[in-house]
């Protein structure tokens, strides 16, 4: 057995300069990240397509079902929350901004204060 | 009925491509990966690119006009002009990001399974007659020092003995940057030839045929299996590349090709031994000084009444200065630092330079025609400035 890292060298560069297009390259870069995350959102939707193919051919489900489907009280407490949770994740940074224009000036004194103590 | 429904307009499913004993497995989700990149290139092309062109029409052509009291004249300008205009960068942006993520995954699929592929391959190819490899061959520059098309380690990187992952890699997501329309077997370019010779040559029966840089072979095979009794020798200077190509045609069927490591600016075949010499989109990963060589060796190596078949993508000349400027982009942008340089050559200039008869030199296009009903025919593809599964020919007779 080999013992590259395999993880590593799938992501490795090509030799050469990488070209950037946009006047903020962080913007290019938040662009690439995005992409890649799309890449696995379309990746993710293409294998529960075939799932739900998969389970309507074996008779296990109709798919109308699933297009039918109305969660229950619980259910649907758990999706709320679920959403919730996801969107809170992803935009983290939002949410932080927000709480740092309440904070900041304590923040930055005390910052000050405990760097001086 | 929406007219999407009426015919299947999109790239082909990944499970359509062609499989051999040295073809990387995919997974589902692998395979769903190539399946997203196939369309994001479909859009790319189909609804980001008009936008490109009309930025230039709209906006960036007029601001040069008032500016300099004349058109762009070279497409050198028209690059500084588009640079600035964000329906280029956003185009641009996404069509190198799409390189890297296409690289990404298939050198995944690939490296998770590389000590399978190498030994499938190293069983196939022990003790061949038919693959010659040299371990102390001295890769030329213009392959070694560069990630042509943004491929890390480029054709002839080694991650272990017997490595084939470069190849691997390369044939396991070419169609996710063509949208399947080279075929199930990525074999467009070669099975383009073929048509065209039988078309314009029928009668044409090469006994030895030379592929110049034939890589995995995928151009290859279609010439061998036209011309099963014709010796077809396959050269390319990277050892992994030819390994997996000799292993891929064993897997395929195909015994009429010897793959041989050996740089073609100088071969060691007699004079006049080859009735076709053909190469497939390689003359613009050499270099100036390579190609005068390789212009020369194949009028050495061509027999009387033979034929040099080049495919590339077409010449600049005579093109208008927007197209030139597009269809530059992998120069610049995906680690192709000849292109430019070779596509402003005039080739006849050189093929006449090197003992051919000006007369005897001529350009056509081709095109590939897929023979499965899953597979979008070339004809209908939108031009991708480079990716389209459509082609020049450089050719010349002895």
């Amino acid at each position: 057995m080999s013992t590259i890292d395999r993880i590593a060298l799938a992501n490795a560069k090509a030799k050469g300069r990488r070209p950037y297009f946009f006047e903020h390259p962080e913007a290019e870069r938040v662009l690439n990240i995005t992409m890649a995350v799309m890449q696995e959102l379309a990746v993710t939707r293409e294998r529960l397509d075939t799932l739900e193919r998969l389970l309507e051919s074996k008779g296990v489900l109709a798919r109308a079902e699933i297009e039918a489907y109305a969660p229950d009280r619980p259910a649907a407490q758990q999706r709320a929350d679920a959403h919730q949770e996801l969107i809170g994740r992803c935009l983290r940074i939002l949410q932080q901004e927000v709480e740092a224009l309440h904070d900041a000036p304590q923040a930055a004194a005390t910052a000050d204060e405990l760097a001086s103590s | 009925m929406d007219a999407r429904e009426q015919s299947f307009a999109g790239p082909p499913p990944y499970q359509a491509v062609g499989r051999h004993a040295v073809m990387p497995e995919t997974s589902h989700d692998e395979a769903a990966r190539f399946n997203f990149l196939a369309n994001l290139n479909k859009y790319l092309s189909s609804a980001l690119l008009p936008g490109v062109k009309r930025a230039y029409e709209q906006r960036a052509k007029p601001r040069f006009v008032a500016e300099h009291g004349r058109l762009p004249q070279h497409r050198r300008e028209v690059r500084e002009l588009m640079a600035q205009e964000s329906a280029y960068q956003n185009w641009s942006a996404l069509r190198r990001s799409t390189m890297e993520c296409r690289q990404q995954a298939g050198r995944a699929v690939v490296l998770r399974q590389l000590d399978r592929l190498n030994r499938t391959a190293a069983a196939l190819n022990q003790d061949s007659p038919r693959l010659h490899l040299q371990p102390d061959f001295a890769v030329p520059r213009y392959v070694a020092a560069v990630d042509h098309h943004c491929m890390p380690g480029g054709y002839t990187g080694e991650l272990a003995a017997d490595d084939v992952s470069a190849p691997a890699n390369y044939d396991v997501g070419i169609f996710a940057t063509t949208g399947g329309a080279l075929g199930r077997y990525s074999d467009g370019g070669g099975r383009a030839l073929v048509s065209w010779l039988q078309e314009a040559h029928p009668d044409f029966r090469p006994r030895r045929i030379l592929d110049i840089g034939c890589g995995l072979g995928h151009n290859t095979l279609p010439l061998a299996q036209a011309f099963p009794d014709a010796e077809v020798v396959a050269v390319d200077v990277a050892a992994p590349m030819l390994r997996y190509a000799h292993a891929r045609a064993r897997s395929l069927g195909v015994s009429n090709v010897r793959f041989v490591q050996a740089n073609a600016e100088h071969l060691d075949e007699a004079d006049q031994s080859f009735d076709l010499i053909v190469s497939c989109m390689v003359l613009h990963e050499t270099s100036r000084t390579a190609i005068e060589k390789l212009f020369g060796e194949t009028r050495r190596l061509l027999a009387p009444g033979g034929m040099v078949l080049h495919v590339e993508q077409p010449q600049y000349h005579g093109m208008d200065v927007f197209e030139q400027f597009l269809r530059d982009w992998d120069a610049f942008n995906n680690n192709e630092p000849f292109w430019t340089t070779m596509h402003d050559m005039d080739l006849r200039a050189l093929a006449v330079r090197h003992g051919f008869a000006s007369e005897q030199t001529f350009e056509t296009g081709v095109r590939a025609a897929n023979d499965d009903s899953l597979f979008p025919p070339s004809d209908v593809r939108k031009e991708d400035y480079g990716r389209a599964a459509a082609w020049y020919v450089f050719g010349a007779r002895a």
